[in-house]
């Protein structure tokens, strides 16, 4: 079975179907994206758009950016998908083992640390850029943090393709005497501007506020951008054979076969001899 | 393609380098077990590495969980793997299709090259054809249909999309997973 970590067997073999037999690469995923954070009195609220594309095409229409690194130490990131599930992942399951065996609940300034100190061993080759945000025994914090590892920490953070649009609104709306319900709200406007504005993102707002010892997660809380006001009623239908089979082979379920112990019977017979 | 209970692959058969057809036999999609099934696109080589492997990782989990794996664990098992080989990856695009629970609910999968998980409820696509296939899935695509109804469905959009595609047909399977078992079907497509 494999070891721990990356695994660069087939690096040398992928150079050369590059660049000797100009192999097109499959596309990787990326969340474009619009992610921003707020701090207010009472917490920090997170929101992110929710479109991943693959090139010009939208992969996934309704994927989910918040990742959880703790109960209240929540992430949103973007780059490449697969990059900013997996390092928030690990980063989370390093983060519950720290606090089991300190016995301590974990602060965001060390998920801060784990991360940055993880995408800087990488130099930048995981493109996983972070807006961390979470409410520990300390206050509220929010930090956002680049592919190549450095941070920073700030009271309000747009990061992703839609980072301009998203700061604009930002800038605009930001006093640091917020309550829940403006944080809420200029968040909300916050990644719908980067929606509206930026083609790297699109689909629902989520929403995530977190306050001390309580998280609130609001999936797909604006969902006015997907529903598909002129839609054909009736679809099309296909009728029952109008394609043409060439074979056709059913493979019933397989059902597990239960074996049955006979030597046992046999046993008891000696024995009453 | 999901329907109601079901859930459907399908795939064709042509094996090619670039603009040359090699085979037109080659199965791409896999039964893992009685409720999953696995299909890749890309580079032949890795699929046929990629299925050994994933046939190696579940006898071996058959056999030390005692039972069969369900499709959300294999999917997440499949992007571990794709993930591990992060700088340097397979140039494959799965998908996973299954039936999950008690209630046999359709489970849809679809992961990049390095195991970006993507579940959505209604299709997946992969291959050269991708874009055609995502049209065509959209248009043609409708909720709880029966598996009969689903069989014409994606075997329409497979063929759509295959003809607009250079490298893809000279023949193609259809897989319709049900909780009654798997029916197989072959159809007839464009031979060029």
């Amino acid at each position: 079975m494999q070891k721990g970590g990356f695994n660069f067997d087939l690096y040398q073999r992928n150079v050369e179907l590059i660049e000797k037999n100009n192999y097109k690469v499959p596309k990787t995923t990326k969340t474009g994206t619009t992610i921003v954070g707020v701090v207010f009195s009472d917490g920090v609220v997170l929101g992110a758009d929710t479109r991943a594309t693959s090139g010009p095409i939208v992969a996934d229409p309704n994927c989910e950016k918040i990742h959880r690194i703790s109960d209240y130490i929540w992430c949103a990131g973007a780059g490449t998908a697969a990059d900013t599930e997996n390092t928030t992942g690990m980063i989370s399951l390093q983060l519950e083992l720290l606090s089991l065996s300190t016995g301590r609940s974990p602060r965001v300034r060390t998920a801060l640390t784990l991360l940055k100190n993880f995408l800087f061993r990488y130099h930048g080759y995981i493109s996983a850029a972070l807006v961390l945000g979470g409410v520990d025994f300390t206050g509220p914090h929010l930090h956002m943090i680049h592919p190549h590892g450095s941070t920073s920490t700030l009271p309000y953070i747009s990061m992703g393709s839609g980072s301009l649009a998203a700061m604009a609104v930002l800038e605009t709306g930001y006093n640091s005497k917020m309550g829940e319900e403006d944080a809420k709200s200029l968040v909300h406007q916050a990644i719908l501007s980067g929606i509206l504005n930026d083609l790297g993102s699109g689909g629902n707002v989520d929403l995530c506020v977190i306050k001390h010892k309580s998280m609130e997660f609001f999936r797909n809380i604006d969902t006015t951008n997907s529903k598909r006001k002129f839609r054909k009623k009736l679809p099309y239908m296909f009728k029952s054979g109008s394609t043409k089979i060439l074979e056709k082979e059913i493979k019933e379920k397989m059902e597990k076969m239960e074996i049955v112990n006979e030597k046992e019977n046999e046993i008891e017979e000696l024995e009453e001899l | 393609m999901a329907g109601k209970n079901c859930v459907a692959i399908a795939g064709d058969t042509r094996f090619g380098v670039r603009n040359q057809t090699v085979a037109l036999d080659s199965n791409r999609i896999f039964k893992i077990n009685n409720r999953t099934l696995f299909g890749m696109t890309g580079l032949n080589t890795d699929i046929l590495t990629l299925r050994e492997s994933f046939k190696f990782q579940m006898n071996l989990y058959n056999l030390e969980e005692e039972r069969e794996i369900s499709p959300k664990t294999f999917a997440h098992n499949v992007a571990q793997t794709l993930y591990s080989k992060r700088f340097g990856p397979y140039f494959i695009t799965p998908i996973i299709a299954g039936l999950e629970g008690e209630d046999y609910t359709p489970f849809l999968c679809a992961t990049d090259l390095i195991g970006a998980m993507e579940f959505p409820k209604s299709f997946v696509v992969a291959g050269t054809g991708e874009e055609s296939l995502m049209g065509v899935c959209e248009t043609f695509y409708k909720e709880n249909m029966e598996p009969d109804e689903l069989f014409e469905v994606i075997s329409q959009c497979l063929l759509a999309a295959v003809d607009r595609d250079a490298l893809s047909g000279w023949g193609s399977v259809v897989h319709v997973l049900t909780k009654d078992g798997i029916t197989t079907k072959r159809l007839r497509t464009r031979k060029d």
